[in-house]
């Protein structure tokens, strides 16, 4: 629920219900127009729905089951529950996506604890609860396990603060379980023991998937559970499960959509080569392909029958595949419309991808070795030319490098001019036109000139404000701004903050930005989900008087060890109608 | 010379101070506001830091921005090539048969000479980049990349390692015409 301006009625008992009059001016009876609405399942829909009237807000409220929250901390439990009264589905977001890059200390927030209390109070129906960037502790499963008879969906995705147990108590309690999906967990302690914990009769399960967890699971365990739930269409494994085992696996369930593989390093005796081969041949639906842990040319060739339907293939964990490989891998898929890479296929396996994909819709080539500055391989501006070419229908591109060229990135969105998501990330900082010299001012002006649909920009390499000046004059579908290491004054922020009427997240940082650019958004931060601003120019000064203007922001500074008194080193702006945080911790100032 | 290029053979973990200067991450602090010149462009500074050595570079906290879990992709890479080994057939000049060591369980030159040591049953003597290997009939040599028998200790064991190919272990007497690296 994105909170409106306008503060929410709570007066539950009037013209809610159903069965009433028809109200005087409203040209539909109530009952008419709740019904018309449970078909309205969008949330932007329903918030400009709510926004008409009060009777269209009561009915709309009545009538929604399934509630978005981008910011947990936008909006409070208690106001939630007086709003809203008969919600099934949940999906709750927390931390600020920095956080994913260690830049938030531990213990920042975003426990779902108080919202799975309410939940258990006033949504006992309540069915399906996903979360991001959030902390569950094992005390939030249990209580979510014992408190839900109808749950049916767990998904987890970049959440932390469980174990084992957690999960234990999820599989032992949750009958009517269909999908336990977690997904880029960072929680290194996390074993497999919970997979054995899902009673014998039980059945449901349609969608598994753990394989951001590292525990060794029981396999015969996990092979029982496999076989017993004829509905399973999703099912992603850990590193810890072998070829054979995954064999096994794919025998009790040849209708999957989507797999992801376990380690696909071993020996295999030619009968079980063999065997493998034609259960993945069995697999005729599958979409969805990833996992493929230390995957090399040897085995990769058993994946050739499965490959036919296949539109989305991550790649992301193969690093140790090689461009030749990878290729021949390719020509078998022909369908795709969404592949995640390593950068170890390097500009020669994008060259294949020009070649083999002419359906790409999107492409992530993630850094196999980020951090190794002397590593020089990778992919540079060569590979993502080659993609440009050969996918004209590319609209979604996240791309590690090394090295890029203005003159590139021109010729990229002339060939692809319908990106709606466009993140480079030149891996030094401020580095600029490896050929030219020059900043990359040019490069990213001409995304924003050329792709009229631009929704989310990444930016990197050398930027002065000028880029700046670009995106506020042309981006006007922006909604998603990342900034690094890039501009020359607060001017460029200004450029943002002035020129991009849809930008709804702006996340920037060691930028020369301060407190007037921080103030030059002063006005439109009440329509954004949140700013935040690391390692800039702003004071505690510029911070104390944003919060000051603007009462329905919370301006919180993240403090940290060393730095000097005055400077804000961590902001973090969004707006709520809850008020400041209650469980903020020491660290946190909420100015 | 750099600092960081001289050579000894000293006890066995101070070759690794010198290993670890000459490969070290240390990075200078990112272009600041400061630098840009008065129409708003900055220099290009970083554009001449890529002609001049590498300056020293230090790890930036969250950046590049890759998730936690990937990391460790990362380093599973790095465990994998670690647990690959890297083997070289070692003969010796006079011996019937050759030996085969992995390179990559040494820390620096004096580990190795030791265990070469021990393997042939030998002495092989002072090292000096002057002199080579003084006070010993024998003398360590290794094939380069590029074919060429080269003498053991002349360059950082870094590039020792990536580039050594084989090693012999030759008569004193015809050692000492080996060319240093340059």
């Amino acid at each position: 629920m994105d909170p409106e301006p306008k503060k929410p009625e709570d007066s539950p008992s009037n013209s809610g219900n159903s069965h009433g009059p028809v109200h005087p001016q409203s040209p539909f009876p109530d009952e008419a127009l709740e019904k018309v609405l449970s078909f309205v399942d969008s949330h932007k829909d329903r918030s400009s729905i709510s926004l008409v009237r009060k009777d269209w807000y009561n009915a709309e409220r009545w009538t929604r089951s399934k509630l978005f929250i981008g910011n947990c901390y936008a909006v409070s439990p208690e106001i939630v529950a007086k709003r809203f009264r008969r919600i099934k589905s949940v999906t709750l977001k927390g931390k600020p996506r920095f956080s994913d890059f260690n830049m938030l200390p531990l213990d920042w927030g975003a426990d779902v604890y108080p919202w799975l209390v309410m939940f258990a109070k006033v949504y006992p129906f309540l069915e399906e609860l996903r979360l991001k960037r959030m902390t569950i502790t094992d005390e939030g499963l249990e209580l979510l396990a014992k408190s839900f008879p109808c749950f049916k969906a767990l998904s987890l995705s970049s959440c932390d603060g469980f174990t084992e147990n957690g999960l234990k108590a999820i599989a032992s309690h949750c009958r009517n379980l269909t999908e336990v999906n977690i997904q880029d967990s960072i929680t290194e302690d996390v074993g497999g023991g919970w997979l054995s914990c899902f009673p014998e009769n039980f059945s449901s399960l349609e969608i598994l998937n753990f394989s951001s967890l590292n525990g060794d699971v029981n396999f015969d365990d996990l092979e029982r559970l496999v076989s017993r739930c004829k509905l399973l269409r999703v099912l992603k494994v850990n590193e810890s499960i072998t070829l054979d085992e995954l064999q096994r696996l794919l025998v009790h369930a040849p209708r999957l959509t989507e797999l992801g593989t376990g380690s696909f390093l071993q020996e295999l005796t030619p009968r079980q080569y063999e065997e493998i081969e034609t259960a993945f041949c069995n697999c005729r639906n599958l979409q969805v392909l990833s996992g493929l842990w230390e995957a090399t040319s040897v085995y990769l060739p058993l994946l050739y029958g499965a490959c036919a339907s296949l539109t989305f293939l991550n790649l992301s964990v193969a690093t140790t595949l090689q461009s030749g490989e990878f290729a021949k891998f390719l020509a078998h898929c022909p369908n795709l419309r969404c592949l995640w890479v390593s950068d170890t296929v390097e500009d020669k396996g994008l060259e294949a991808v020009g070649l083999s994909c002419p359906l790409l819709e999107e492409l992530r080539v993630y850094p196999a070795d980020p951090y190794d500055r002397d590593h020089l391989d990778g992919v540079t501006e060569l590979g993502f030319l080659a993609v440009s070419r050969g996918c004209p229908k590319l609209h979604y591109v996240l791309y590690f490098c090394r090295r890029m060229t203005n003159a590139a990135v021109v010729t990229i969105v002339q060939n692809c001019p319908n990106f709606t998501h466009f993140r480079l990330c030149i891996m030094t900082p401020s580095q600029p036109d490896y050929l030219t010299n020059e900043p990359m001012d040019e490069a990213f002006g001409a995304v924003v000139k050329t792709c009229p649909k631009i929704k989310r920009l990444s930016v990197s390499g050398l930027l002065t404000d000028r880029t700046f000046e670009y995106i506020g004059k042309y981006a006007k579908d922006l909604e998603t701004l990342s900034v690094a290491f890039a501009g020359s004054s607060d001017w460029g922020m200004q450029c943002i903050m002035e020129g991009c009427p849809k930008l709804r997240k702006l996340e920037i940082r060691d930028c020369p930005f301060g407190d007037a650019a921080l103030l030059s958004g002063r006005e439109k931060y009440e329509m954004m989900r949140s700013l935040w601003m690391s390692a800039c120019s702003v004071t505690m000064k510029g911070c104390r008087l944003l919060a000051r203007e603007s009462p329905r922001l919370n301006v919180e500074v993240i403090r940290e060890e060393g730095g000097n008194e005055a400077q804000a080193l961590k902001v973090y702006v969004y707006r709520s109608v809850a008020g400041p945080r209650q469980d903020a911790p020491p660290f946190v100032l909420t100015l | 010379m750099p600092a960081d290029l001289n050579l000894r053979l000293g006890l066995p973990g101070s070759d690794q101070t010198d290993v670890d200067a000459a490969k070290s991450n240390k990075r200078a602090s990112p272009e600041k506001a400061e630098d840009t010149a008065s129409n708003g462009v900055p220099a290009a500074k970083s554009a001449d830091d890529h002609e001049t050595a590498p300056a020293p570079k230090a790890q930036i906290v969250g950046w590049p921005p890759v998730k936690s879990y990937r990391k460790s992709t990362a380093a599973a890479v790095k465990k994998a090539e670690a647990e690959s080994g890297m083997y070289v057939k070692v003969s010796m000049d006079g011996a019937p048969y050759l030996r085969k060591i992995d390179i990559k369980l040494y820390n620096g030159y004096s580990h190795l000479l030791t265990a070469l040591e021990d393997m042939f049953k030998l002495s092989i003597g002072e090292y000096s980049e002057r002199e080579g290997y003084k006070g010993s009939e024998y003398a360590p040599a290794y094939e380069d990349k590029d074919g060429d028998l080269m003498l053991v200790g002349d360059v950082p064991w870094e590039m020792f390692m990536s580039s050594c190919k084989r090693l012999r272990i030759m008569r004193g007497a015809d050692a000492r015409g080996l060319g240093c690296a340059q």
